[in-house]
């Protein structure tokens, strides 16, 4: 099937495809521990800066996309605090795949964090403290109750990242640009082919791949929930 | 083990100031709601943290808040049974039962699950979820559960007060046999006198946030000022005598013999039986022609008018064969009081009827009742 797609799509469209879901899944996976990290902060501790970190991890989702980018830009550029430090270990974002996915990231963490911290607070307390009680450290009852009894919101916050990461636009092109085979994603492909005379054939190819993968994700983000939502309910 | 416990705790329109020390065995919280017991317990469990307090158990200092200590709850090695079971839902009876010994230190002395499985009849239930038990079997595992995270102490808040009677009925032996077998310290919180007749061995009673009685569950549910006239009631040691054709179970206590429905329970064995002051008549001369099975003799030892029209009569019974002294309480009218002219020292007859007495209310008798029991244990066999 997967050969099909290749042959029925052309070969840059291809490499679109490729990539974007390259740089979803590695956004949503790098950025899964902190999401848990980050709704758990929210949900549980009080500290001082606790709506700082919550307006921080809103902020994306209110932001233009392209301040967003730039924001990215600046700190995470070569000439960026951020950049800088990173390039001493040889690690640079700017144009680069890396850098896509980390505008992807943090576009769709909030998404991801609401939807974690949504499952934290339907934990019941009580079975923590029992847990507690029955001689499990604060580490070990997160790892033994609490993981286990959210599963069904991270997985849901990890396919709804995903599916935003999937269809990241304008902080995506304002970071990285739109380097064909190392920063343009199937949007970005999208928009380059629309510039183009005579590219709406395979902007349309596109746009099919893309309702098709979003349907996809959609689905199977539904089965898992129900299936782990069983498997938590205890029935 | 031996626990003594101090706590001082202020929440809003309620002060809890409560201080005891109760030997080992089991020690009950009782009292109405909102009589402080709950939070008694979560503070020993280290779920609650008192204002001020200090709580040992044994020689094991939890908690001294003068001296800065309070151990977390994870390390106190105590086993925690909830009202509302708390079970894993994500996790098989089976994984449930196991949790805690995973983090009990090695070597910790713990039943084996084993004999957890075989002490509460779960052999059925391992592989399921505790979603797919019903109310009575959540709190056998949620009893197994404890006990398998080899705890010193054992906590339960009401385990009982979410079953309906005859589930509660199921579960109080496994209680009663936790004592026999196990016999590991716990702190029960009830507010039900039927339980504190059958478990315990130290009762304290609460009322407000303060301790209103402290001693044997057959003085303080005799100390109506403590526990209210409605709970007031005597605890006589029984021993079984024969278990006969028509349903009956034949018992020796000191005020003579009783019939009670079938108690199941060998002949020989001692047993505890609680009987509600105000389910007992009394009557000057023995009276005849009378449907009740049984009649106690005893000795008037105290008149007590209470407020209102009712007083309580307590009598002293026996030593009668192998059974001590005890101590019979009738609550009636001070009209009734008057008219039979009753006076401390008189003899008195008590008449109880036989199925006033429930089943809850019979216990095992694994433990001296106190009050009026004399040193020698009654445990040798009648006839």
């Amino acid at each position: 099937m997967i050969a099909g797609l290749a042959s029925w799509l052309g070969p840059e469209e291809w490499q679109a495809v490729r990539l974007s879901l390259r740089v979803s899944l590695v956004a949503t996976l790098a950025s899964l521990p902190l999401g848990v990290l980050a709704a758990y902060a929210l949900a549980r501790w009080s500290f001082w800066g606790r709506p700082l970190l919550n307006g921080l991890v809103h902020l994306p989702l209110i932001l233009p996309p392209v301040v967003t980018g730039y924001l990215l830009l600046l700190s995470f550029g070569r000439r960026g605090i951020f950049g800088e430090f990173l390039e001493q270990f040889g690690i640079v974002l700017s144009f680069r795949w890396t850098g896509a996915a980390l505008a992807a990231a943090v576009m769709a963490f909030p998404l991801m964090v609401r939807a974690i911290r949504l499952a934290l607070e339907a934990v019941d307390p009580r079975l923590e403290a029992a847990a507690s009680t029955l001689g499990a450290s604060p580490a070990w009852v997160f790892v033994t109750v609490t993981l286990p009894l959210i599963l069904p919101g991270v997985v849901a916050g990890g396919v709804l990242a995903f599916a935003k990461a999937m269809g990241e636009f304008g902080a995506t092109i304002t970071f990285v640009s739109n380097i064909p085979g190392e920063t343009r994603t199937i949007p970005s492909a999208i928009y380059a082919f629309l510039q183009m005379p005579g590219g709406e054939a395979a902007a349309g190819r596109l746009v099919i791949v893309s309702v098709a993968l979003a349907m996809a994700a959609l689905l199977a983000s539904e089965v898992l929930a129900r299936r782990v939502a069983r498997r938590v309910a205890g029935a | 083990m031996t626990l003594s416990l101090s706590i001082q705790h202020r929440f809003a329109g309620f002060e809890l100031d409560v201080a005891f020390e109760a030997p080992p065995g089991v020690t009950v919280l009782f009292g109405a709601s909102g009589s402080g017991k709950t939070t008694l317990v979560n503070a020993v469990a280290g779920l609650l943290r008192p204002d001020a307090g200090r709580i040992v158990a044994g020689d094991w200092v939890l908690l001294d808040t003068a001296a800065g200590r309070c151990v977390p709850p994870h390390r106190r090695r105590l086993g925690y049974v909830f009202q509302e079971g708390r079970l894993f839902p994500h996790l098989t009876v089976r994984q449930n039962l196991l949790y805690g010994r995973w983090f009990a230190p090695r070597g910790a002395e713990a039943p084996s699950l084993g004999h957890v499985v075989e002490l509460l009849g779960l052999g059925d239930l391992l592989d399921r979820r505790p979603g797919a038990l019903s109310g009575g079997e959540m709190q056998r595992v949620a009893i197994g559960r404890a006990l398998l995270a080899a705890p010193r102490l054992i906590l339960a808040d009401e385990p009982l007060a979410a079953l309906d009677e005859a589930r509660k009925a199921e579960i109080l032996p496994y209680f009663e046999r936790l004592q026999g077998e196990l016999s590991v310290p716990m702190l029960y919180v009830s507010h039900s006198s039927a339980e504190v007749a059958r478990l315990a061995t130290t009762v304290v009673a609460l009322r407000g946030g303060r301790v209103t009685a402290f001693g044997p569950p057959g003085r303080v549910l005799g100390d109506v000022a403590a526990v209210g006239a409605r709970s007031a009631a005597s605890v006589l040691t029984a021993l079984v005598v024969a278990h006969q054709g028509d349903g009956l179970t034949e018992l020796q206590t000191a005020g003579g013999p009783i019939w009670l429905p079938h108690v199941a329970a060998a002949p020989g064995s001692a047993l505890r039986v609680r009987i509600a002051a105000q389910d007992v008549i009394l009557s000057r001369a023995r009276p005849e022609g009378l449907s009740a099975l049984n009649i106690l003799a005893g000795t008037i030892t105290e008149i007590r008018p209470g407020e209102g029209p009712g007083a309580m009569v307590v009598l002293a019974v026996g030593p009668a064969g192998a059974v001590g002294p005890d101590r019979l309480l009738a609550r009636i009218t001070r009209r009734s009081a008057e008219a039979l002219g009753l006076a401390t020292g008189q003899a008195c007859h008590a008449i109880v009827k036989t199925v006033a007495v429930a089943p809850e209310d019979v216990g095992i008798g694994h433990r001296a009742v106190g009050a009026g029991t004399g040193p020698g244990k009654p445990d040798q066999r009648v006839r």
